[in-house]
């Protein structure tokens, strides 16, 4: 039989806000166990729930950024369950009133066209503490700190088809709550985590399977591995006749297997009512207008404008606004560099590369935009070559690393980096290797043409670098041209 | 309506009864229950919900660190902690 | 230093501040008193070193020339009020260790205003009740007659005030647990508008109901303690930004009577009313005779006010109390096997019988299949009953009713019979469910015991509330009246 995945996500994303959603402890992550709980995060008794302002200023951001509706009046409620990471023994969530209704992510996967995904909503709730099984003999140890952290829930329909555009849309999510500065986008520290809805149905039926849910996965690569195992678990039990229990399943990246969390027998009987301590928040069309007006440029209209005001291609764009800094610290290497497409060719290589190497994410580049720029405006001037400019690359990265902020011309200047363009000079050395090599001379002759390379390489050896590859070339065919 | 799954409801409340003690709440409360059911008598079509008697809107706080927190002080009643932490008998996940 | 049994808060200020004596003398006057009548059960905490370090800090300041008016009053706290450094059990075994590690913004307030904290008063656990029978701690004795019981939830702090223990005492009200117990024990009792009085630091009950409020022995007392414990609070969401002059006020000018209200007589209180009938038509002829004037009202939905409560307040209790589970503080069961054995066995040891009763009745509202026919009714109906009282306020100053349907009952009455129980809040629990503001006033007696009647008034009109009173104060002396024995 042909199978079709269908898959929904719930994303929570950690909303970046000083302090907590209901109390004034600090957000900070990997503080002391429980130093930023306080009584609020405790639930200790006779303590009462204060909506952060700027919770809702970022939930509505985002809201209009994935053309949702923003409602009107939007309720707090309380879901109840017994859990020791959940100090109150119901976790503050909105239920039937989100503040964010529906909406929708273009997301793009390279080689096919964009598809529009749909968002259901997208709602306001409390993180839980963490629970620490390792450290106690037989214990389990609580700590509160994450506690009151400011979610935003954002729940996908059952839109997605594969593992790879499940990935797609969580990127895109990432890539999205970065630019509106309501998120760091920091998957390690579980500033985003993804729970999956994976089902699989015959291929034609419109009626979906029985699901799973794969819960916290927070890396695109693991939820794609993860889906795409659950996926094939799945088809396997209904190849061999049999049926998908609903379950909740988490992710094992050591064994790149989902296993079960043995689901508390207990029905979901959440007893969701509107939380008598919060009041419904309601927002009027001036705020949410001027919330429009605050909206920051957005990842898709980015995209678009580098294609038509830089001329690269949909991938390029595509790769260069994926990452706000990124695109931020091209933007200033083209302003900078006066050539917006070498620019694009120098940031998604050399430099991706080496901020790859090390590990580092673009805001934290060590090479100053401006220093990467001049550096092309040299190659493209002629100054270096290409080959040059390479090593030169390496050398202001190194120094970067250090702390320090090199003139680039300086270096030049002082290293003789500048390209030979001296034609006589050129010529001269030219003359000198062709007379030294007869025998690849009468190579060439005979149509071995490959054997130009070998004398460019020769007459750069001896320019150490820095001839002008085109007239290099130019100017050996002439000379080789002469040999008779 | 009065059909009291007092188990259920026990264990959604996460407590434990004697089977005499659940039997004695479980006739309180059918006879709560019955007592509560004159309010389907009611007619309530079309009414709104009020939740809160003031059915005013929510005031914001400013996003502000304001808590210094004294988790010795916060622990001190806490019947199980070490390194800082909660201790509650082991969670299998 | 003479201090008689039963002073008002209003006379002892006006001596403080006269340098009669000082709030460590009468601090130490009411200590003692405390500790002599112990019988009554209405003290769980008291602190003496606390309350005449308090009393010292109050006769400093007002060395320093910074006193309020009511500086160095000594006064009960409810044990429902957390209180920094010192117990705070809301009559229960779950918290029966529990210190709270901050002060209630009423307790902080009434603290720098200079009110001097004796001790925490007895309740019903967890301010579930109508009698004080529920308490951890013991039941409460009513000082009229003490097989009686004080009325509940805030019993301890009626008892101790009608005995003369303290001049005042905080307490709170959800469906009535201010009023009723101000009626069976002879005392004048306030119930403010729905977020007059912030509920920071109040354990929770069921919190779109809850209100702190003050005993106290006439309408004029409470009126110079409320302006010192209410207001607006950051830490409180459902606390109403609401500001008045006129409460403001009250911290310099003693209360003045109103004059020349009218007051609607709802027709569903007062149908087949037995034993405060005749008192509540005395109270009405009295203040007809001093220019105010009645008018009957109805308000149609109050029959379903009780059921509508129980529902409401069960469903909030069921949740708010979902955060004692032997984790974080509070009562932890011996030994726990697994996390459910922990929850369970915690939860079953720390709470009583009608606690646990309460829970299961909120979880079954609320529970899947039930949730529409019971919590969302009983929250339409809260509506209609709200409406009935905005239309009745379109016509009348204040709302005039008996506080309950008869005196103080005797100890174990209702003690296996909840619902009975919950019918004797059925006057006071409609002005709950709107968020009023409620006072109970003596209005006579009854084979011996007090009988009260309650004013209701819109919202934030807590004003025209205490003037009626003070009116009716002035023209009666119900108020005055005393037990024996104290």
């Amino acid at each position: 039989m042909q199978w079709e995945a269908v898959i929904g996500l719930e994303v929570h994303v950690q909303l970046a806000t000083k302090s907590k959603i209901f109390s004034g402890a600090a957000t900070a992550f990997g503080a002391e166990p429980n130093t930023q709980a306080c009584p609020v995060d405790l639930g200790l008794p006779g303590v009462l729930p204060v909506l952060n302002e700027e919770v809702v200023r970022m939930a509505v951001t985002f809201g209009l950024a994935i053309g949702a509706e923003i409602n009107p009046y939007s309720v707090f409620d309380r879901k109840n369950y017994f859990y020791p990471d959940l100090p109150k023994g119901y976790q503050i969530s909105q239920f039937a009133d989100p503040i964010v209704g529906r909406g929708h992510l273009t997301i793009q996967l390279e080689g096919q066209p964009p598809r529009r995904v749909e968002i259901t909503r997208a709602h306001l709730e409390e993180d839980a503490g963490k629970s620490l099984h390792e450290a106690f003999a037989g214990k389990t140890g609580i700590d509160l700190n994450r506690a009151g952290t400011p979610l935003l829930e954002v729940v996908s329909e059952p839109d997605l088809r594969s593992a790879a555009e499940a990935a797609a849309y969580f990127r895109q999510m990432h890539s999205l709550v970065r630019h509106l500065k309501i998120c760091d986008g920091n998957l390690a520290e579980g500033s985003m985590r993804c729970d999956a809805n994976v089902s699989v149905r015959p291929r034609g039926q419109t009626e979906l399977g029985e699901r799973t849910e794969i819960k916290n996965v927070n890396s695109f690569r693991f939820l794609e591995l993860a889906i795409n195992y659950e996926i094939e678990r799945q088809i396997h039990i209904l190849d061999a006749g049999g049926r998908v229990e609903r379950d909740t399943r988490l992710y094992d990246a050591e064994r790149n297997e989902t296993r079960s969390m043995r689901s508390k027998e207990l029905s979901n009987d959440y007893r969701y009512f509107p939380d008598p301590d919060l009041l419904p928040v309601h927002l009027d069309e001036a705020f949410i207008e001027s919330v429009r007006r605050e909206l920051p440029e957005l990842p898709g209209e980015k995209q678009a404008r580098y294609q038509s005001e830089f001329g690269l291609s949909d991938y390029d764009a595509g790769f260069l606004t994926q990452d706000p800094d990124l695109a931020g610290y091209y933007e200033a290497v083209a302003a900078s560099a006066g050539d917006a497409k070498l620019a694009a060719n120098w940031v998604m290589g050399e430099l991706s590369a080496a901020l790859n190497r090390a590990d580092l994410t673009p805001d934290a580049c060590p090479l100053p935009a401006a220093s990467l720029g001049t550096l092309i405006r040299r190659i493209q001037d002629g100054t270096i070559s290409g080959k040059i400019a390479k090593g030169l690359f390496e050398k202001l990265w190194s120094a970067g690393v250090d702390g320090q902020t090199p003139d680039v011309d300086a270096i030049i200047e002082s290293e003789g980096l500048t390209q030979v363009s001296d034609t006589g000079e050129i010529a001269a050395i030219i003359d000198e290797i062709v007379a030294a090599n007869p025998a690849q001379v009468e190579q060439f002759k005979t149509g071995k043409e490959k054997v130009l390379g070998f004398f460019v390489g020769q007459v750069m050896k001896a320019t150490q670098g820095k001839a002008n590859p085109q007239m290099v070339n130019e100017l050996l065919r002439e000379a080789l041209a002469r040999q008779d | 309506m009065s059909d009291i799954d007092i188990r259920h409801l026990t264990a959604l409340a996460q407590l434990k009864l004697s089977e005499v003690e659940a039997e004695a709440v479980a006739g309180d409360l059918a006879r709560i229950i019955d007592m509560v059911d004159q309010m389907q008598a009611m007619d309530t079509e079309g009414v709104r919900p009020l939740a809160h008697p003031l059915d005013t809107a929510a005031r914001l706080r400013p996003d502000e660190v304001t808590e210094i927190v004294d988790r010795d002080l916060y622990q001190a009643g806490a019947p199980e902690t070490e390194d800082g932490l909660y201790l509650v008998p082991r969670v299998v996940e | 230093m003479t201090v008689e049994t039963f002073s008002s808060v209003t006379d002892l200020a006006a001596r403080l501040e006269a340098g009669e004596f000082s709030s460590e003398e009468l601090t130490r006057h009411y200590l003692k008193r405390a500790h002599s009548f112990t019988g009554l059960n209405a003290f769980i905490t008291i602190d003496e070193d606390r309350a005449l370090s308090e009393a010292e800090a109050a006769d400093a300041l007002r060395a320093r020339g910074e006193a309020t008016r009511v500086t160095g009053i000594p006064i009960a706290h409810k044990d429902v009020f957390c209180t920094k450094g010192l117990l705070t059990t809301c009559g229960s075994k779950m918290l029966g260790n529990w210190v709270a590690p901050y002060d209630a913004t009423v307790v902080a307030r009434l603290g720098s205003a200079g009110v001097v904290t004796l001790g925490k008063a007895n309740m019903d656990e967890f301010a579930m009740g109508s009698s004080n029978e529920n308490s951890h701690f013991g039941a409460v004795a009513n000082p009229w007659e003490t097989d009686r019981v004080p009325g509940g939830s805030s019993g301890g702090s009626a008892s101790l005030v009608a005995a003369g223990l303290a001049p005042a005492a905080t307490g709170t009200d959800t469906g009535g647990s201010i009023r009723q117990p101000a009626a069976f024990c002879g005392l004048t009792g306030m119930k403010p508008t729905y977020g007059r009085v912030s509920r920071y630091g109040m354990v929770a009950f069921a919190s779109s109901l809850d209100q702190g409020g003050l005993f106290a022995h006439t309408a004029a007392d409470i009126a110079l303690l409320l302006p010192y414990m209410a207001g607006f609070d950051p830490k409180d969401s459902t606390s109403s930004p609401t500001t008045d002059d006129w409460l403001d006020a009250c911290r310099r000018e003693p209360l003045a009577p109103a004059e020349g209200l009218t007051i609607g007589l709802p027709k569903e209180y007062f149908d087949g009313l037995g034993v405060p009938a005749a008192a509540v038509d005395a109270a009405r002829r009295a203040l007809e005779s001093a220019g105010f004037r009645f008018r009957e009202v109805s308000l149609p939905h109050t029959a379903a006010a009780i059921p509508a409560y129980y529902i409401i307040a069960g469903a909030e209790a069921s949740t708010n109390l979902s955060r004692y589970d032997g984790v974080r503080f509070g009562h932890r069961c011996g030994n726990p096997e697994s996390l459910d054995d922990l929850y369970e066995r915690s939860r079953s040891e720390g709470f009583g019988t009608e606690v646990k009763r309460r829970i299961l009745t909120g979880t079954y509202a609320l529970s899947v299949g039930y949730f529409d026919a019971y919590y969302l009714k009983a929250q339409k109906i809260r509506r209609l009953i709200q409406e009935d009282f905005l239309a009745a306020f379109a016509d009348v100053d204040l709302l005039l009713t008996p506080t309950t349907p008869n005196v103080a009952f005797e100890h174990g009455a209702h003690a296996d019979d909840p619902v009975t129980m919950y019918q004797q809040d059925i006057f006071t629990v409609p002005a709950s469910l709107s968020g009023l503001p409620a006072v109970s006033v003596p209005c006579g007696f009854h084979e011996g015991l007090p009988l009260g009647m309650q004013l209701i008034g819109p919202h934030f009109a807590e004003q025209n509330v205490l003037r009626t009173a003070e009116a009716y104060q002035r023209l009666t002396g119900w108020h005055l009246e005393h037990p024996e024995g104290f």
